[in-house]
């Protein structure tokens, strides 16, 4: 992170004050390879309430935002990016009163698409929740909103 | 809590309390369920065009999903994504959407769904959803 370019550093921010990451509680860990997000566990999160299981839809949420993150580290300027299509794979129910983390790595960016693969899980990496497979369309030239220079 | 999977459709998903966080409601249509979800800020992904974001909408269609198959089926238990599919086809804008779903095929075990979520026109999708339940 120290020797990331300054508008990665912003990104970081930006990506922090998404205002539906901010609603979950998640928080950016690492803006690197692999970009890192945590959301730790929270009572609004609950997608089935006679579990405690978070809802599938949070996980989704935080590997959608965490693929995002992985790809704007691998380009080498600021732009917009749209997610094209995400698949996420189910392994096991999230433990309840854990915290869940998002790790993302963009495999390859193309001129127009940059492809990703992610892993949820609660702390080991090896023993994941989900798993994702993400393609992201790379809109050059569009309104990004991010700060090149410093603030 | 025990019976809220075999209650009012309507109110299923008050019982879920990250469904209430994004302010999911359904409602039954024409025999299948119709989720609304009314544009709030905290639902925004990009704030500068602004747009809502990649995982409310997915969020948004997994509960679509799961909904139609609760409403159709009756389980006893929450049924348990095993993978989804989500294909984003227009930025969804900062205004009401809504989702609804479908059973391509129901096997003892799993369910295929298909949902689809949309803003003003239903003719123009925004998200589009395939993907498998555990019962």
């Amino acid at each position: 992170m120290s020797d990331a370019p300054e508008w990665l550093k912003h990104a970081k921010k930006h990506m922090n004050l998404t205002p539906y990451l901010a609603g979950i509680g998640g928080e950016i860990v690492e803006v690197g390879t692999p970009a890192i997000a945590r959301v730790p566990y929270s009572d609004k999160l609950v997608g089935d309430p006679q579990t405690g299981v978070v809802h599938g839809g949070v996980i989704t949420g935080l590997l959608d935002h965490t693929s995002g993150l992985a790809v704007m580290v691998k380009l080498r300027e600021p732009m917009p990016i749209a997610t094209l299509d995400l698949r996420i794979d189910y392994m096991r129910p999230a433990k309840p009163h854990q915290d869940i983390f998002a790790e993302c790595i963009c495999v390859r960016v193309t001129h127009e698409v940059a492809f990703v693969r992610g892993t949820a899980h609660q702390g080991d990496a090896n023993d994941p929740i989900a798993l994702c497979t993400g393609a992201f369309m790379i809109i050059r030239g569009g309104v990004h909103g991010i700060p090149v220079t410093p603030a | 809590m025990s019976n809220y999977l075999t209650g009012d459709p309507a109110t299923l998903l008050d019982a879920i309390p990250y469904c209430r966080h994004l302010g999911i409601t359904a409602a039954v249509k024409d025999g299948s369920l119709l989720l609304t979800m009314p544009f709030v800020q905290h639902l925004i992904g990009n704030p500068v065009l602004p747009a809502l974001h990649g995982g409310v909408i997915g969020s948004l269609l997994e509960t679509a999903a799961i909904a139609q198959v609760i409403y159709e089926t009756r389980p006893e238990r929450l049924p348990k994504p095993v993978d989804i599919t989500v294909d984003y086809l227009r930025s969804g804008r900062a205004v009401d959407s809504f989702a609804r779903a479908r059973i391509a095929r129901q096997g003892k075990r799993v369910v295929n769904v298909h949902a689809e979520m949309w803003q003003e026109d239903e003719s123009k999708p925004v998200a589009a959803l395939r993907g498998h339940l555990l019962l």
